[in-house]
């Protein structure tokens, strides 16, 4: 948690904790392939070096903690919006359409996502939005089978019963007591469906279909990367390693929500791991 | 439960057919022209529009695909506009490639992760801890850098492994096994990349379901009647906990061969992954088309085969969906 705070913090004060634009070339001649820790001519300090046009790599990965982290979570909320809307009308509305959701919900959970991905990302030149809508597009599907599990057993509970019996319309009951009750999972689910998304921008970016150059993107710098490991290995390292911590820190987070919000799960693995 | 088999493969081979017209529609409301990127810049449109008809675009989206489906079903599936060879060849190439790189990294990862998981669940905390950290590392670990890493440590600083390819340029020349020996050598990055991490998922899998039945009543009733810890671990623990781990493995189908994208395109190794990321980028039709049902049919059929495993390990499912009309 502490470290998702101290990244995005870094994200958002860029321009504070790094010198110039991720963008920013000088000499290419003089200033490119710099190892970490240097210092090129004109007095620029590189605490990562520099990559083959001589930009700071520390100053583009922290623009593109920006833009991996905004496209991480704005198609996380996306798919969690959807995903809350499928599910919970499928889990209310029993019937003709709540099958005929629960039925496109298993299709779409079918589909190989990243085929899928790679088609899509073949419409359009690649940009930060349209892989935001890919990504929201085909990860609500998780959600939605939650949403849809949680709303039917609190359908049936007293508190819903009561409501119903008062008199309330059904969407009232479904969007002020059965859904906010039906949240945790989501919750959940959304701190580890963000580790997934960012590996995947990033994936796409890698592959060239998501955010293009020279916008900087944890993907398209691995990229980069790629063709200068033997002489400047530190191009490739340093966006993976910030990742992979990304990554961890967002499953962890996601463990640490399910041990707090959900405690039945908790007591299940204490009492086991006393028997262990 | 045969009922119930029958039931699951109509399922699974309706997905594919989804799958199938989903994709055919994507394709014809992208942009980008095969024929446009066949002929070049310099085509007059008449020649464009030659190539067109001689190729069958020209025709309305439905006969194509009533057209194509019927060639597809008879195993006649057209020639790579890109390339020209028939696409049968080129997948028949490819489906191989990915098959041995997905098929031993499910093995090697799904036993790696159950001998970590076993070894984790009986662990004191110290231990666990410390294996959940280093298996939620592994599992974050994106293939295709974890793949550079391994290229930059065995092939450029210890010059011990190819970086890229399934063989020599010469692999044609060598014999016996010499030749079997230029395949592993190609295979082993790759395959080390794609079981790595999915050990991490494994191993991680298998701790949560070990822990969950252990904290069952039947466990301690095992415990209590004085079997030793191993008996009740291997009798009572492992084979109830195999249930959501089979099912998963099922599941994880999809991501692995998601996984085998990125990695065959990081290692050049020539599988399905790479063949449709170039067709993706080419607009190549009918390689696209075949090779995205060629994908969704070998996941319907993990799944069906996980369905039929966890039928043939769990006794209640078995008398359960056997007493289903």
């Amino acid at each position: 948690m502490a470290l998702l705070t101290l990244v995005t913090c870094a994200a958002v004060a860029a321009p504070l904790v790094s010198s110039g634009a991720p963008t920013a070339q000088h000499d290419i001649v003089a200033t490119r392939f710099l190892p970490p820790l240097a210092s090129d001519m004109a007095g620029g300090f590189h605490p990562l070096g520099t990559d083959r046009f001589g930009r700071d790599v520390w100053t583009r990965l922290v623009y593109g903690a920006r833009v991996s982290l905004a496209v991480g979570a704005l198609a996380v909320l996306l798919s969690a919006a959807l995903g809350i809307v499928i599910g919970g009308a499928a889990g209310y509305w029993p019937g003709a359409a709540g099958t005929l959701l629960l039925r496109l919900t298993d299709f779409a959970l079918a589909l190989p996502r990243v085929v899928l991905l790679l088609l899509l990302a073949a419409f359009t030149r690649p940009n930060a939005g349209w892989v935001i809508l890919l990504l929201g597009l085909t990860g609500w599907m998780s959600v939605a089978r939650l949403v849809h599990g949680e709303v039917r057993s609190l359908a049936a509970r007293p508190f819903v019963e009561g409501a119903v019996a008062l008199g309330l319309r059904r969407r009232r009951v479904l969007t002020r007591h059965i859904l906010p009750n039906a949240l945790t999972p989501v919750i959940v689910s959304a701190a580890l469906g963000l580790a997934n998304a960012i590996m995947l921008e990033a994936g796409m970016s890698f592959l060239g279909l998501g955010v293009q150059p020279p916008t900087p993107s944890w993907g398209n710098m691995i990229a980069s990367g790629r063709d200068t490991l033997v002489n400047a290995p530190w191009v490739a390292v340093a966006p993976g390693v910030a990742l992979v911590v990304v990554v961890v820190a967002c499953t962890l987070l996601g463990d640490a929500l399910q041990d707090a919000l959900q405690p039945s799960t908790i007591g299940v693995s204490r009492r086991s791991g006393s028997d262990a | 439960m045969l009922a119930q088999l029958v039931r699951r493969a109509t399922a699974g081979a309706a997905v594919v057919a989804g799958v199938v017209t989903l994709t055919f529609l994507l394709l014809r409301l992208a942009p980008g022209d095969p024929v446009e990127r066949l002929l070049g810049p310099t085509a007059t449109p008449a020649q464009l529009e030659a190539q067109r008809h001689a190729l069958g675009l020209d025709r309305p989206a439905a006969t194509q695909y009533t057209a194509w489906l019927g060639r597809f079903a008879r195993g006649d599936w057209g020639r790579s506009i890109a390339t020209g060879r028939p696409v049968r060849v080129l997948l028949g190439e490819a489906v191989p490639a990915t098959l041995e790189l997905v098929g031993l990294s499910l093995m090697l990862s799904y036993s790696l992760g159950l001998a970590v998981g076993m070894w984790q669940a009986g662990a004191g905390p110290r231990v666990d801890t410390a294996l959940s950290i280093a298996s939620v590392t592994l599992f974050a670990l994106p293939g295709y850098w974890l793949g550079l890493m391994l290229v930059m440590a065995f092939t450029y600083v210890a010059h011990w492994l190819p970086a890229f390819g399934a063989a020599d340029l010469d692999a044609d020349a060598l014999t016996g096994w010499s030749r079997w020996g230029d395949r592993l050598r190609h295979l082993a990055l790759p395959l080390t990349t794609l079981t790595l991490i999915g050990v991490g998922g494994a191993s991680r899998y298998v701790r949560g379901a070990l822990r969950d039945v252990h904290a069952q009543p039947f466990v301690r009733t095992a415990e209590a009647k004085g079997l030793s810890p191993w008996q009740v671990m291997r009798r009572h623990v492992t084979r109830n906990a195999m249930i959501p781990v089979i099912t998963l493995l099922g599941l994880s189908l999809p991501a692995l061969f998601s996984g085998a994208v990125f990695v065959e395109a990081v290692f050049a190794w020539p599988g399905m992954g790479r063949r449709l990321v170039e067709a993706v980028q080419a607009r190549d039709y009918p390689v696209v088309l075949a090779a995205t049902s060629v994908i969704a049919v070998l996941v319907v059929m993990g799944n069906l085969l996980s369905d039929i495993c966890v039928t043939w390990i769990d006794p209640r499912i078995r008398h359960a969906r056997g007493g289903e009309p």
